[in-house]
């Protein structure tokens, strides 16, 4: 009995980084995203070449915007996420 | 000083990578973990609603003939409803899952949107591309919330909600007012 809750519980804490993981790795993920596009397409960033564009490209570069909600998520919803994810598989670990 | 189409386009892919960022989230997660602070459960219903209400400026704004504007109002009206729902939804104020097949719905409509409207062929140029990719994705996405509304329970519907919002990212990022498609641009369209 005691083995099987050892490898319930075995199960369960290798579950948990895979999640914690996924969640941590979705902003650094669209950030990549956004930088890999910025590389293979610099002219769609008018922040490198600014002289002659107007109020609206040099505000909506598309690649910057990508790493911008990339760096949205992982700074304001990861966080808070990942400590909530941790302290329910606490809880379920406890029970 | 009104910004081009395709720059409005590329703000609204903005808006739902973020949206598909916080469906990929809470698929992840699970509900139940999800919903533990209060500005999470009423997160992409919000985000929703908002790109449904910033649509309505567009319709009046951006668009150029009667279908245009028609396509662009269903739009607004449809991502409002789903929104609106889900916010109703994550409040407790309905409480059915069957109450997802709105957002199936609003798929449908603004799928079969970008279809009708677009009277060009596929190669007609990347705008004409882009309306039948996009329609056809959020024609055969609508069948993930109806996985939802039928088995709430089972991850995988909730991650393909997601990807759809994230594939609508892509393809919007890529818009361009005038520009080929895989070498072909009508010389109507210049």
């Amino acid at each position: 009995m005691a083995a099987e809750l050892a490898s319930q519980l075995e199960e369960r804490t290798a579950r948990r980084p895979a999640r914690v993981l996924a969640v941590r790795a979705l902003g650094p993920a669209t950030i990549l995203g956004g930088i890999v596009w910025a590389i293979a397409q610099p002219y769609r960033v008018t922040l490198l070449e600014p002289r002659g564009e107007g109020f609206w490209d040099l505000l909506v570069q598309p690649p910057l915007l990508v790493v911008v909600v990339g760096a949205l998520f992982a700074l304001a919803v990861a966080p808070g996420l990942v400590c909530d994810l941790e302290a329910e598989e606490d809880r379920a670990a406890a029970r | 000083m009104q910004p081009r189409a395709e720059i409005v386009h590329w703000l609204f892919a903005t808006g739902f990578l973020m949206l598909g960022l916080l469906l990929a989230a809470e698929a992840i997660v699970g509900a139940a973990v999800w919903r533990r602070r209060a500005w999470r459960r009423h997160a992409w219903p919000s985000l929703a609603f908002a790109l449904g209400l910033l649509l309505w400026p567009v319709t009046v704004f951006f668009t150029t003939s009667t279908l245009h504007m028609l396509a662009h109002g269903a739009w607004a009206q449809v991502a409002m409803l789903a929104g609106a729902v889900e916010l109703a939804l994550a409040r407790g104020k309905l409480q059915s899952p069957l109450w997802r097949l709105t957002s199936a719905a609003a798929l449908l409509v603004s799928g079969a949107a970008f279809l009708i409207h677009e009277q060009n062929p596929w190669l007609f140029s990347r705008a004409a591309f882009l309306h039948h990719a996009l329609g056809w994705t959020a024609i055969v996405a609508a069948v993930f919330p109806v996985g939802e509304a039928l088995r709430p329970r089972v991850p995988a519907f909730r991650i393909g909600f997601a990807l759809t919002f994230v594939a609508f990212a892509v393809l919007l990022y890529a818009d361009r007012d005038v520009a080929p498609i895989f070498g072909h641009l009508s010389e109507q369209a210049r």
